[in-house]
């Protein structure tokens, strides 16, 4: 702080006395935002890790301390193996698809000249449409004797799919309609990605010899969409992680366990067998993924695709 | 790795452009030497960055051809046209290091798609040796330009100068027998871009191959060219080494457009008897015009000489007044007001005598007459005789 020679002691005091103030300025400015970080994200994911060490159950007047019981029987039970196991298939299915099909959206859209805006909306309806009500919708779609999709699906020769029914199809269903529901989302991201990169490195890469599509892809887009196509995969991840509502609504996690899903085995654990501090520890899990993801992003970010 | 001076030559014939209902060039010839230096000067929205892009092959002209060293190009790809450009963002992928930067036009051109897929090197003996030619060609051009230490850098970790040397590397690496520059220095600061100017001008000697640079700046334009277009409105106003383009403008725009201070410009009336009348006087200058035709007259701010002593100077000129003065030490520039003309007129004196000259003081302002460029009523050059001498040759 002080910067050469001894200065008077008076000085000093008045330097203390300023940085004592800015200090306390600080604080009181910073302090309401602190406070609601705190309260409404801090906390309660200190409350959830609390929770999962305990036997509490939801309503309950008394609970225990037990431990890491929780996780002990977590990792041994058959249903959350199944769960995360099948987390992680739907997570594996849908990221890549739903991000290279949006990358693939975008491109086509920007390379044609007309009817953009139209596909741009129509690509991006499901994103705008409530999950749950299309859920219902594609319920009825792939109903097994009535839907239209088997109607089709018989009409041009081939024999029924019970989309929904079949133990080995259903996780493969609801990642079709996760896709589905993303790939909009996605396109916009990259369309604006797209249009963010300065036409003068198409030019000087046409110069420079880049003469046909995938050459100008790989030297020019693909590098400059690092940024966007980064932050894509992150949320994409990320949600498809949460995947819920399609389970919830279409398969309550059936058949036999077939779809049985992170979240929904929270929910059901937390919310239909009331085993609150079981239901936490499943949520503990849920957050390292997340979190895992989310540093990855960040150290991602400030090493490979940030060229600034 | 120097082009031979045989190469170079390009032949523009009567292109045109429209973007929309917007004609942007209305017919544009020209005859570029190999090896020359020419400079696309005018002011912006002037067509001089559409007629470079349609040389370069970024863009299609609507009628009109474009042939580099005799063969017709409108129909072949940038990369086969045996063009460079340097943008005026200069363009380098910022992803790649100047090095990488450098070496791209390379590997488009000497590597099949199947050689640049990741790991080529490893299992092919070819790709790697053509990689170390590369790698010695960019090298090559790198020490040329002294940027071997910046080699290992991203474009984002470069200075503006340094981009614009790595940016005139990438187009060198290839031996083009074209460079086109587009505003190449300004994004520059004011020292840079005088350091580069002189250096871009060497780079040209050094190489001997045709330039084609654009530019807005007139300074540039004049100090580094052996030949400039001046363009306006989508057509070319005159084509000539650098100094006749200050001294002897072909057109009224054109003179007002280069030169600083601007050209001081009067009305004036053909009498039809050997001489140009002017606000109240006659100068004899014969423009074989008939009576009463009416003329722009223009004269250079360093021909114009201020006269003190009103009542004691011999000959014609214009009586006025000085309002302004501005002294930039090399040069003191008198702005002076005439009664019944718009505007003030600019004469240049020497600095040492800026106390000889108060502002409000009567002078008269005159001029040898053999140094007034005439212009008609569309702005096109009057060839005059004066009562001294020939006025500028034709």
């Amino acid at each position: 702080m002080s910067a050469s020679a001894a200065p008077a002691p008076a000085v000093v005091a008045a330097h203390q006395r300023r940085d004592r103030r800015e200090v306390l300025a600080a604080m009181a400015l910073a302090g309401p935002a602190g406070a609601l970080i705190l309260l409404f994200l801090i906390g309660p994911l200190i409350c959830i890790a609390l929770l999962s060490l305990t036997d509490y159950q939801l309503g309950a007047k008394t609970m225990r301390l037990v431990g890491l019981t929780n996780y002990v029987e977590m990792f041994g039970d058959r249903v959350f193996r199944r769960s995360l196991e099948n987390t992680l298939i739907y997570v594996a299915v849908v990221v890549p698809l739903s991000v290279g099909l949006g990358l693939a959206a975008a491109l086509l859209i920007e390379a044609g000249t007309s009817l953009r805006a139209f596909y741009r909306t129509v690509y991006f309806l499901p994103v705008m449409a409530t999950l749950i009500a299309m859920a219902i919708v594609w319920e009825f779609a792939l109903h097994p004797t009535l839907g239209p999709v088997n109607v089709m699906l018989q009409a041009i020769g081939f024999s029924r799919v019970d989309w929904l029914q079949d133990r080995n199809v259903v996780l493969y269903t609801l990642a079709g309609i996760g896709i589905w529901q993303s790939v909009g989302f996605n396109m916009v991201l990259f369309m604006a990605g797209l249009q963010s990169i300065p036409k003068d490195l198409y030019e000087a890469a046409s110069v420079d010899g880049v003469s046909n599509g995938w050459d100008r892809f790989r030297t020019v887009t693909w590098p400059m969409l690092g940024p966007v196509s980064l932050f894509v995969i992150v949320i994409t991840a990320i949600r498809s992680f949460q995947v819920f509502d399609t389970v919830q609504v279409m398969t309550k996690g059936g058949p036999n366990r077939a779809s049985e899903v992170l979240l929904y085995t929270m929910y059901s654990e937390g919310f239909e067998f009331f085993r609150t501090g079981y239901a936490a520890a499943v949520t503990m899990v849920f957050l390292a993924f997340v979190l895992t993801i989310a540093v990855l992003k960040t150290w991602l970010l400030d090493r490979r695709v940030h060229y600034a | 790795m120097i082009a031979s001076n045989q190469h170079g030559r390009v032949l523009i014939r009567g292109l045109t452009k429209s973007f929309g209902e917007t004609p942007v060039l209305k017919g544009i010839d020209l005859d570029i030497a190999p090896g020359e230096f020419i400079t696309v000067l005018g002011p912006s929205g002037c067509g001089k960055t559409t007629l470079m892009r349609i040389v370069a092959g970024l863009e299609r002209q609507d009628a009109g051809s474009v042939e580099i060293d005799g063969r017709q190009v409108d129909s072949l790809r940038p990369d086969e046209r045996n063009i460079a450009m340097v943008f005026q963002s200069y363009a380098l992928y910022p992803h790649l290091s100047a090095a990488d930067n450098l070496a791209l036009p390379l590997r488009m051109r000497r590597l099949h798609w199947r050689q640049r897929l990741p790991g080529a090197r490893l299992f092919s003996g070819r790709v790697r040796e053509i990689e170390l030619e590369i790698a010695a060609r960019v090298r090559e051009v790198a020490a040329l330009l002294q940027i071997e230490p910046l080699l290992g850098r991203k474009p984002g970790q470069l200075s503006g100068g340094q981009k614009q040397r790595v940016a005139v590397g990438r187009a060198m690496v290839r031996e083009p027998r074209v460079f086109l520059m587009d505003e190449p220095l300004s994004n520059l600061d004011a020292e840079l871009r005088v350091h580069m100017r002189a250096e871009i001008a060497q780079l040209h000697r050094r190489l001997g191959v045709t330039f084609i640079y654009v530019t807005h700046d007139q300074a540039e334009a004049l100090t580094m060219s052996d030949r400039v277009v001046v363009m306006m409105q989508g057509r070319t106003l005159q084509f000539s080494p650098p100094g006749r383009i200050y001294s002897d403008p072909a057109d009224l725009q054109v003179a007002r457009f280069v030169g600083s201070p601007r050209i001081n410009t009067v009305p004036g009336k053909a009498t039809g008897r050997g001489s140009v009348e002017i606000s109240g006087f006659e100068v004899a200058l014969d423009t074989g015009m008939a009576a009463g035709t009416a003329l722009t007259l223009a004269l250079r701010p360093s021909e114009t000489r201020v006269n003190l002593r009103a009542a004691q100077a011999a000959g014609p000129g214009f009586e006025a007044r000085i309002v302004h003065r501005e002294n930039l030490g090399s040069d003191l520039f008198l702005h002076c007001h005439v009664e019944g003309i718009e505007g003030p007129l600019i004469a240049r004196e020497d600095p040492a005598r800026v106390d000889d000259f108060p502002i409000g003081a009567a002078v008269r302002m005159q001029f040898p007459p053999g140094q007034l460029l005439v212009f008609d009523a569309d702005g096109q050059r009057v060839r005059t005789t004066s009562g001294q001498r020939v006025g500028a040759a034709a």
